[in-house]
């Protein structure tokens, strides 16, 4: 399979890359890791005039804590996210998504940036950012803008990117001292995409009641979806096996799923149930352990 | 049509060549450049038969432009052997079996080269999860593990061997 015939670019500065985003329009498409792209153009999905490579565009593949937030180049990889001490060490919710993210030799080509920007309902990294209230750092001709997490990915494969922009960095808030999260995946074979998953992270006050919950989900709705409803039921308690039941009830109620290859609707809310309970007492487990 | 002018380095060659820049990696591999081993299985990123390393990480060329190696170095199955000697690993393959039909073995191999050369001495889970995205129909895999464990003995045997031939010199 060949794509169909494109002119290619592939700029060192954010500043050339930005130029010739302007210049072309929705003729063109960047390309990150490429490690959706390619496939797409390939089966001739999607077609565009210019590629716009920015892998090459420097100093944003750097993963480092500056103020509040760990802030992760767009074009780090995942392998290097996965491999990077300080995420192994502090930041297991994403370091459980990077993990399981494709397959090793995809993970050493894909960005965090492209997992998150394109779009994708099934990429696992958009719920990691929805549940640690992440955010996005925009780049645009006119500078740079920040976004909530929730209000980036719009729906199936749409962002909030304006035409011109780019997405540049992740920043995700550093970890309070209680405070616990995880990432379950279930799915089908090794490497897939998941039947569902969620991603949450809870801080629990000195009392070990929930103070603050983020609920993302993968894989049940046209976009990633943050579970508002659960969330505010947990916060303000203790989890206890009664509390993580029904939590887990909510946020089947909050999922849009479809029936599709990956399965029925009716299946994927049987394991987004199963796995989300499982997931608010790790989660919690693991915010007291700290 | 754009014809765009790369400069790689493949095997330890330096190569120069001009390709079209909607060329993927693999084809550039086999077509241009003869080296076979390099394989097409499933074409859809999901086999990993066409794997090869790219500046020493290894991807999959079926997911890869040819102008993205450009300043960057390949290698291949095709590379990996020195003085007409099979590497270890493709000894170890030999010797345990890890192969029947051969068409994912060197994805396979070149895949547990990029981790040994990482972690010399890998437990059977972290050889298992290495090899995740690279998929064999015949052996069952157990085979494929096999050989990796034994590969990963004989290179640290080789790496003793050399030092030692240094000592003594």
């Amino acid at each position: 399979m060949h794509p169909s015939s494109f002119e290619y670019f592939a700029p060192t500065k954010m500043k050339e890359a930005l130029e010739l985003l302007s210049k072309y329009g929705e003729e063109a498409k960047i390309m990150a890791g490429g490690q959706s792209l390619i496939p797409l153009l390939k089966l001739r999905i999607a077609a565009y005039s210019y590629i716009i490579d920015i892998s090459r565009v420097e100093g944003l593949n750097k993963i480092r804590e500056t103020g509040d937030f760990l802030e992760i180049g767009a074009l780090t990889t995942v392998n290097e996210l996965e491999e990077n001490e300080l995420v192994k060490e502090k930041y297991r919710i994403l370091h459980e998504a990077a993990v399981q993210i494709a397959d090793p030799l995809v993970r050493n080509r894909g960005t965090v940036g492209g997992n998150i920007s394109h779009g994708d309902p099934s990429n696992d990294l958009p719920a990691v950012a929805i549940a640690t209230k992440a955010k996005l750092e925009i780049v645009g001709k006119k500078g740079k803008r920040l976004v909530d997490a929730d209000s980036f990915i719009t729906d199936s494969f749409t962002t909030s990117l304006e035409e011109g922009e780019i997405l540049g960095k992740i920043l995700l808030p550093i970890p309070k001292v209680s405070s616990g999260g995880c990432y379950i995946k279930q799915k089908k074979s090794a490497g897939d995409f998941s039947v569902a998953a969620v991603a949450v992270n809870l801080v629990l006050a000195e009392d070990e009641t929930i103070k603050s919950a983020g609920i993302g989900l993968t894989s049940v709705a046209p976009k990633p979806t943050r579970a508002n409803k659960a969330e505010r039921y947990i916060e303000g308690k203790k989890i206890y096996d009664s509390v993580a039941r029904e939590a887990a009830r909510i946020i089947v109620s909050e999922a849009e799923p479809s029936t599709d290859f990956y399965g029925s609707a009716d299946y994927k809310r049987k394991v987004l149930g199963r796995i989300a309970e499982e997931a608010i007492n790790l989660a919690f487990e693991r915010g007291l352990v700290r | 049509m754009r014809i765009v002018k790369i400069r790689t380095r493949v095997n330890g060659k330096d190569i120069q060549s001009e390709v079209e820049p909607r060329e993927l990696l693999v084809h550039f591999l086999r077509e241009n450049l003869g080296l076979t081993g390099v394989h097409i299985g499933c074409d859809t990123s999901n086999c990993g038969a066409c794997t090869v390393l790219v500046d020493g990480k290894a991807v999959k060329s079926c997911t890869m432009l040819a102008v993205q190696v450009d300043g960057r170095e390949v290698t291949t199955i095709e590379g990996i052997s020195k003085n007409d000697e099979l590497h270890p690993l493709q000894k170890a393959f030999l010797e345990k079996h890890g192969l029947q039909c051969g068409y994912c073995t060197s994805g396979m191999i070149l895949t547990s080269y990029w981790l040994l050369k990482n972690n010399k001495n890998p437990t059977e889970e972290e050889i298992r999860k290495n090899l995740s995205g690279n998929l064999c129909r015949c052996t069952g895999y157990q085979s494929i593990i096999e050989s990796v464990k034994y590969g990963a003995q004989l290179m640290m045997k080789e790496k003793e061997k050399e030092e030692q031939q240094i000592e003594v010199r």
